[in-house]
């Protein structure tokens, strides 16, 4: 299984640039499915189940959307100098602080180190416009990137036992948690898509359309939530190896009380751990599933995470087998909304 | 419905079209009351299409089918609106508060002529003389509520809060530039214009003159929704700083450049071009020979913004006419950028296949 999660994370797929990411997770998924697409925004879109012939909640069986994003932070050139430096700009939540003395690795190969002007004093908070990514080379000419190019971090998967480190968990841990349970489950009455987004990180842009063109009952994301657990920390309930944390709220959802209390309720039968999480600064695909057209009741499990946004992410390996089993689980037996 | 055959020829900018952009930008046309340059699209266009539709917002949606099988269904939009002012406040005998609508810079408004609702009343920005400033207030920025529009005292002049007004910049060809207030986006409803009496027939041509953009891209997403096309090409107008910086060091921020071509947007703030659009448009320039240049990526906003997200996603791409000084009173471009603009826009549309979109990202 960790094999799998290393291929995951190490390949580079900002937002917008999930191509080859997009090619991996199909592979895996491809002989787990029913029906495997990509629609116009990238997106793709996978369905387990039968399509249902009757209108909406006409039987025992849903369309649920599950979503998880393929996506993760980046950068992107926006000036190569006369000495074949590459200034550049962010792509999603990039923290500054994260990138002086990083690696980066663009999606067409060539790997960089950022760079800082040395007018910045060592207590100075730099912007991005006074860092530079150095290719190693000396002159406009021979630079081997060119404006609009697109970079992630470069940094190898860290196996640690129970902990797993590695740049963009967020979210290849869901993507994880997502080809997983197509895998375990193995009879379900409800027609069901797994949906694999572009472009997360960059606004929710990928989820919103697919969940347009699918009109599911109901919808639930899978991604990564911040922890409250390491020194001096916010304060958040939120704790690495608790169990699958279940949303109830971010900044941009109120989940829908009946699916908090229906996974909630799947986990207490199944014994699973579990925790809750209300996250102050962040939000999920769901909340973009919940507003498309007429509304639509969301959910999202979360699986706990250090140091988001860094090239170093760490999570859990129980908090992943027990949201596999809890996903599992919720997808198998009718979903009873009380 | 127009029956020459002159729509399988590529559209040229001449003397016809610098003198129609003269019109559209001596126009007024501030985000909710686009009235002026609407009148103008559609008399332009009314000899060329079947039907135009103005929808429930003031877009301006023209179709004009092609021929043949496998056609995609390409959007073009380009905005109408432009950054300016609404009155707010009347103070008596001709003045006026007011409130700025999009982006402005209020450090550009002192003592600026303007033209007040549609019939263009003439009127001032006025602010305190030097003679009577204090050495404190030399210092001060001036604040928008300090600010007046003046339309001259004991004349009758009157107008009425939530008239637009815009700065009084007449249009001006200069040899290979022009000049003018609202560059921005006129350059791209004239682009538009041409290709509708121009329209390359291998496509359905969807193109929607938008509204509101400046204040947040609004006429394009309804637009967007109603037309449901394939792909979106969206036509307007960036910035352009690509002044030598004071030190002489290496300007690396200018967004675009005047003289380089066609700006084509790999990224800005609330969308990521589809990159086998931006592909389809370099490959196309380079066959057709045509300068363009990728403008920096990162801020600003176009109506792609709004119109790739509508229903199940709709792959976009914006390509830019590079000015300088845009919401300003005076923004600047080169003939010759706009002129590849409409040849390489014109030239992308003749070669779009369903194979554009089939291929990978």
């Amino acid at each position: 299984m960790k094999q799998l999660i290393q291929k995951l994370v190490e390949i580079p797929g900002p937002s917008g640039y999930e191509t080859q990411i997009r090619a991996a997770i199909r592979a895996e998924v491809q002989p787990l499915a029913d029906e495997v697409y990509v629609d116009a925004l990238g997106n793709l879109i996978t369905r387990k189940g039968k399509l249902r012939s009757g209108q909406h909640n006409s039987g025992e069986g849903q369309r649920i959307m599950i979503a998880a994003h393929m996506d993760e932070i980046g950068l992107m050139v926006t000036h190569i100098d006369e000495n074949g430096f590459a200034r550049f700009t962010n792509l999603g939540g990039m923290r500054t602080r994260s990138l002086p003395g990083s690696r980066v690795r663009f999606v067409n190969g060539p790997i960089g180190v950022i760079g800082l002007e040395r007018t910045i004093g060592t207590n100075d908070h730099p912007t991005m416009t006074q860092m530079f990514i150095d290719l190693g080379v000396t002159d406009r000419g021979s630079c081997p990137v060119r404006v609009g190019d697109v970079a992630c971090f470069e940094r190898q998967f860290l196996d640690m036992g129970n902990r797993l480190i590695a740049k963009a968990m967020d979210d290849r841990i869901g993507i994880y948690v997502l080809i997983e349970t197509m895998r375990k489950i193995n009879s379900t009455p409800h027609e069901l898509y797994f949906v694999f987004t572009t472009q997360e990180e960059v606004g929710l842009r990928g989820a919103a359309p697919a969940a347009f063109s699918i009109d599911p009952d109901l919808g639930l994301a899978v991604d990564v939530t911040s922890t409250g657990d390491t020194p001096k920390d916010k304060k958040m309930e939120t704790t690495l190896g608790k169990g699958p944390a279940i949303k109830i709220r971010d900044s941009k959802m109120l989940s829908d009380p009946r699916i908090v209390d229906w996974i909630v309720r799947t986990a207490e039968k199944s014994k699973l751990p579990h925790q809750f999480e209300i996250l102050e600064g962040g939000t999920t695909d769901a909340s973009a599933i919940q507003l498309t057209r007429a509304g639509i009741p969301s959910g999202c499990i979360s699986i706990p995470c250090r140091y988001i946004h860094s090239p170093s992410e760490m999570v859990d390996l129980h908090d992943v087998q027990n949201a596999i089993e809890l996903l599992t689980q919720l997808l198998s037996e009718k979903v009873i909304l009380q | 419905m127009h029956t020459t055959n002159e729509s399988n020829q590529t559209p040229q900018v001449g003397a016809g079209q610098t003198s129609l952009l003269e019109r559209l930008c001596n126009a007024s046309a501030v985000s909710g009351d686009e009235h002026e340059v609407r009148q103008i699209v559609i008399q332009e266009l009314q000899p060329y299409a079947q039907a135009i539709k103005i929808d429930s917002l003031g877009n301006v949606l023209v179709t004009r089918e092609g021929r043949g099988t496998n056609r995609l269904r390409v959007m073009v939009a380009a905005h109408m609106d432009e950054a300016g002012f609404i009155l707010t406040n009347d103070e008596d005998d001709g003045i006026y508060r007011f409130e700025v609508v999009g982006g402005m810079d209020v450090r550009f408004l002192l003592g600026k002529l303007v033209w007040v609702g549609r019939s263009h009343t003439p009127g001032v920005i006025g602010a305190k003389p030097v003679h009577l400033l204090t050495s404190e207030e030399k210092k001060k920025t001036i604040t928008l509520d300090s600010l007046r529009i003046d339309l001259g005292p004991g004349n009758g002049n009157q107008s009425k809060i939530g008239e637009r007004a815009v700065f009084a910049t007449p249009f001006i060809h200069l040899g290979n530039s022009l000049r003018a207030r609202a560059l921005d986006n006129r350059l791209g409803v004239a682009t538009l214009i041409e290709l509708v009496k121009h329209p390359p027939d291998n496509i359905d041509l969807l193109a929607a003159f938008t509204v509101q953009e400046e204040v947040g891209t609004r006429g394009a997403s309804i637009a967007g929704y109603s037309l449901n096309p394939d792909l979106a090409f969206v036509l307007d107008c960036t910035s352009a700083y690509d002044l030598p910086a004071w030190d002489d060091s290496e300007n690396s921020q200018y967004n675009t450049q005047l003289g380089a071509g066609p700006a084509i947007h790999i990224a800005h703030k609330p969308s990521l071009s589809d990159p086998r659009l931006v592909r389809h448009l370099e490959q196309t320039a380079k066959v057709e020979n045509i300068p363009y240049q990728i403008r920096q990526p990162g801020s600003v906003s176009t109506d792609t913004g709004t119109i790739h997200k509508q229903r199940s996603g709709i792959p976009s791409v914006t390509v830019s006419v590079p000015g300088r000084y845009l919401h300003s009173p005076a923004s600047l471009c080169r003939l010759s950028d706009w002129q590849f603009t409409l040849a390489l826009i014109h030239a992308a549309l003749a070669r779009l296949t369903p194979q554009v979109l089939a291929t990978e990202r």
